[in-house]
């Protein structure tokens, strides 16, 4: 459009004195205006010598003298009633108030913009973005001055322990990655259980792990003041125990933490050296529940700390099972959703029935690869990173470990299955609605370790009663459900 | 020592969540007070180099150094001088606004407002006798930013113009930048006509003269232009699209050194009734100002802080704080916005001017809430206006406690662009700006909102990476 375009038809050209408006909301109205049919130019402006100079080249200019003071109202249209229309719309949209509209609150894209706005002392970030975008996050977090959840997996460990140097330089603690529990003054994070508060406080490297450990405590009734999850990698040599160190730190300053317990797998020899080092230095007590050939199961670890503190070890939570017809020649059927629930249940069983293999072998002969049908003595990982890819973890969603119990019924083989069912925050609501008619349909003798507490939001004694109903054994332990699928196995063995 | 890991096993924290909903949900059932955050993946960037970037152990350090020579700059008016004698600007030679540019690649209000520099210098006789001297490479081209100077749109700076020269007696900087033309047909904007041709002549001779004189005389009390720019946030402008305010307390400054000035009464009243006629006759004090702080923050190693942002009419350029004079730069996007009489959307040129300095310091669009009226442009509200600079927050390193917004309980205006934040938000930049006519000789056809290119900070942030790395 050129601002030489002569106004077509007939014009309309006025000063009005005693009326102002800025020249933003004048442009406004100059653009409502010139959007009506049948109109041509349009200036409403102030009288100020650009602006008449603007009216000019567009064959618009007042006559007479015109003061900037003055109100410019100078248009063109087609016809007298579309200049009718237009002059009478100029005095309405003048007049027009504008729609305050809604304060709207932006919301924080990232965590150091929503910690910045934060009016708290200590604050917790949990991370759960796709891992290739979490390390930028939990920065976040650090740089401010505050610890981190990093549930997120898929981050590498150069990355992990740049991110745990950064955290211990600002003097706090940075969960995981992969860190799927914890439990912070209270406050159950990820995937944790209802247990009572009380005064032990866990270091964790794995995380299904601490769920059993706290679970029985909780069930002994001893509670928990912390559970500081340090992520699956902590006590290697790469990373060197930086979360644990720390973590243990923090817990021997705290004033609710009277006894430590440390879960993890086996660490790396120097790093489990340091460790040690460390623990020795601490005001509190710290035990280790650490699962290896020659250590005690983590139930072990539960019952010696018990009596450490001088509380009876109770008779750990159970219900019967029907299997009472276990053929000849059974095979042990490990499913599990946890990582180091299954190590545990291979750590046990491999005793007493030599090798078994694993998606997660405890030796690298024994690996099963892709092969989730194996014959013969199997306990496979659901839970794992291969399996996991693209789809929820097993404690969510039940279907793959469901199908494969399916294809085990299907295939002949006789067999005991082992199972275990994770309750708690963050899990599946009722686990045994599906467990149950699938363990029925398969009618294999069946054990499963059910890790949880009555607080839980599924129950332990509801989702007990029906796996049980259904014909499972049913343990609050994982190594004494191990244990009974071994003896219905050795039984028919013996 | 304090408590252990600042208190987190004290009490309950408060808890910050991006991610997964369901364990929010969880915590939240648990009594806890949850945060979430609105988290997407980043706009642009390789996750590679944003973790690179992320895990800089000096890039903390390397921000903090940057914005707080920003935020602890002044400015102070201490002379009013040819562009000859201050910059030693060889004749045959003009500066311009944004990232290098040719003749070929000019656009038309760049065009034009180099055609009226060479008639305005007499190298040439009239537009088309400068127009073959441009096109065969007889003037050279340089941006104003490699003279430590800004210019408004086409931001075109001649050896006999007039400047303002500004210094920070903090980190001993200098900026500079011509005089005001003030609105409609002028040289900035792409006019050179024998209007914009007397208009120019008058400031060289009247204008510049005088001021230069008003100035020494204020030699033991020099204006602090920064404090100018503070109070005007508070009076309604925005310090890029809106000087109202700004450019009247300047005026109120000035005007008895200008008056004491050994001139005829009939060019003091001249020089004050340009100035008071002028509503954007700060801004070229506003952005030296800003210049000034921007250019305190240079070359800070592992600094992730946008140092320029300045368009040419053909392309925006950025640079950072720690790739010091490198240009990142791509085709400038055209305004969105309100126009003058009868021009409409296909008569804006593409983005331009180096007055975008103004939002790299954290006014301009970053206070719009300071100045409401400004997001009209767009048809936008006032809480729309209060939504951009909430949002400029998240891409900024500090808050300038210089700089306050009012209707924002005085909070300080957000400083400080982030590359690093720009691509993890997704907001880019939000510049107020005026829109030139496409075609040279125009002038003003409009103003406006516009964004820089995304590409511009895309090559920013694989740059600083690059850097990153290669300092390890």
């Amino acid at each position: 459009m050129s601002p030489d375009r002569q106004a077509p038809g007939v014009r309309h050209v006025s000063l009005r004195s005693g009326v102002y408006a800025d020249s933003v909301r004048l442009m406004q109205v100059s653009r409502h205006v010139g959007a009506l049919p049948g109109v041509g130019a349009v200036l409403v402006a102030m009288a100020t010598p650009l602006n008449l100079e603007l009216a000019a080249g567009m064959g618009l200019a007042p006559d007479g003298d015109a003061a900037p003071d003055q109100l410019l109202i100078a248009l063109s249209a087609g016809d007298e009633q579309a200049l009718a229309a237009a002059v009478a719309t100029v005095d309405t949209a003048l007049a027009a108030r504008e729609d305050p509209g809604e304060a709207r609150a932006v919301p924080a894209r990232t965590i150091g913009a929503a910690l910045a706005d934060l009016d708290a002392g200590s604050a917790l970030a949990v991370v759960s973005v796709p891992g290739p975008y979490a390390v930028a996050e939990a920065a976040d977090a650090i740089a401010a001055g505050h610890s981190v959840l990093l549930f997120s997996d898929g981050v590498p460990v150069e990355h992990e322990v740049a991110l745990k140097r950064a955290a211990h330089e600002a003097g706090v603690l940075l969960m995981g990655p992969d860190c799927g529990t914890a439990m912070v003054s209270g406050i159950a994070l990820g995937f944790a259980n209802a247990v009572r508060p009380g005064a032990v406080g866990l270091v964790a490297a794995s995380g299904t792990g601490a769920q059993q450990v706290t679970c029985l405590l909780d069930a002994a009734g001893v509670g928990v003041s912390h559970v500081l999850g340090v992520g699956g990698r902590d006590l290697s040599a790469a990373v060197g125990g930086l979360a644990t160190l720390d973590a243990l730190a923090a817990l021997d300053a705290d004033d609710a933490t009277e006894r430590v317990l440390l879960v993890s797998k086996p660490p790396a020899p120097a790093v489990a050296g340091s460790v040690q080092r460390a623990a020795a230095g601490l005001t509190v007590p710290v035990h280790s529940a650490v699962l290896s050939a020659g250590s005690p199961d983590l139930t072990a670890a539960v019952e010696a700390l018990l009596s450490d503190l001088g509380v009876d070890v109770p008779a750990w939570p159970s219900r019967p099972g029907t299997a009472d017809a276990v053929p000849p020649g059974a095979v042990l059927k490990g499913c599990y959703a946890g990582g180091t629930l299954a190590d545990e249940a291979m750590l046990i069983a491999t005793p007493v029935l030599g090798a078994v293999r694993s998606n997660t072998p405890l030796r690298p002969d024994l690996d099963v690869g892709t092969n989730l049908a194996a014959r013969g003595h199997v306990v496979i990982d659901f839970g794992d990173d291969a399996l996991t890819a693209g789809r929820a973890h097993p404690m969510i969603d039940p279907t793959l470990r469901l199908e494969a119990v399916a294809a085990i019924a299907d295939s002949g083989e006789p067999a005991v299955l082992l199972l275990d069912v994770v309750l708690g925050y963050g899990a599946d609501p009722d686990p045994a609605a599906s467990l149950a008619p699938a363990l029925q349909a398969a009618g294999l003798p069946a054990v499963v370790a059910l890790i949880g507490t009555e607080a839980d939001p599924q129950s332990w004694s509801r989702q007990a009663d029906a796996l049980s109903e259904a014909g499972a054994a049913v343990f609050a332990s994982n190594a004494a459900a191990t244990r009974y699928a071994l003896d219905l196995i050795g039984d028919r063995h013996g | 020592m304090g408590e252990p890991l600042g208190g987190l096993l004290s009490a309950p924290p408060a808890i910050v969540a991006a991610g997964v909903e369901a364990f929010s949900a969880a915590a939240r059932g648990q009594g806890a007070a949850v945060t979430d955050v609105a988290w997407r993946p980043p706009a642009f960037g390789d996750p590679a180099d944003l973790t690179q970037l992320a895990l800089d152990p000096r890039r903390a350090a390397a921000n903090r150094t940057a914005v707080e020579r920003v935020l602890a700059a002044g400015s102070l008016l201490t002379d009013v001088r040819p562009a000859r004698e201050v910059l030693g600007l060889p004749d045959r030679m003009l500066l311009h606004a944004g990232p290098p540019l040719t003749w070929e690649a000019a656009s038309g209000p760049m065009r034009g407002a180099l055609l009226g520099a060479c008639i305005f210098e007499g190298w040439a006789s009239g537009p088309a006798d400068a127009e073959r001297i441009l096109a065969a490479g007889e003037i050279a081209l340089e941006p104003c930013h490699h003279y430590r100077a800004v210019g408004p749109m086409a931001g075109v700076t001649s050896p006999s113009m007039w400047l303002w020269c500004l210094a920070d007696p903090v980190h001993g900087g200098q900026a500079f930048s011509t005089l005001n033309e003030g609105l409609g047909k002028v040289l900035r904007y792409g006019a050179f006509d024998a209007e914009v041709q007397a208009r120019l002549g008058w400031m060289r001779d009247v204008l510049g003269p005088v001021l230069q004189r008003a100035v020494a005389r204020r030699a033991g009390d020099p204006v602090d232009v920064r404090a100018i720019l503070a109070q005007m946030l508070q009076m309604g402008d925005e310090g890029h699209n809106r000087n109202r305010a700004g450019s009247l307390l300047t005026l109120r400054e000035l005007s008895p050194s200008i008056v004491e000035v050994d001139a005829p009464a009939a060019d003091i009243a001249a020089v004050l009734r340009f100035i008071g006629g002028n509503e954007h006759f700060f801004l070229n004090l506003g952005m030296p100002t800003a210049k000034l702080a921007m250019d305190a923050a240079r070359d800070v190693p592992g600094a992730t802080m946008v140092t320029v942002l300045a368009r040419n009419g053909t392309d925006f350029g950025v640079q950072t704080a720690g790739t010091g004079d490198r240009w990142f730069t791509a085709p400038a996007d055209t305004p969105v916005g309100l126009f003058l009489g009868g021009y409409g959307p296909d008569d804006a040129n593409p983005d331009i001017g180096d007055s975008a300095i103004m939002e790299t310091y954290g006014v301009g669009g970053f206070a719009m809430a300071a100045a409401p009226a400004i997001v009209r442009f767009v048809g936008g509200t006032v809480p729309d206006a209060l939504a951009t600079t909430e949002r400029m927050y998240q891409l900024t390193l500090a808050e300038n406690p210089a700089m306050q917004i009012p209707v924002l309980g005085f909070r300080g205006a957000p400083t400080g662009i982030d590359v690093v934040q720009v691509a993890r938000t997704g907001w880019l930049p939000q510049i107020n700006t005026g829109m030139a006519g496409r075609v040279a000789g125009t002038g003003q056809v409009g103003a406006g909102l516009v964004q820089p290119p995304q590409r511009c900070f895309e090559q920013a942030l694989a740059a600083l990476a690059a850097e990153s790395r290669a300092a390890r």
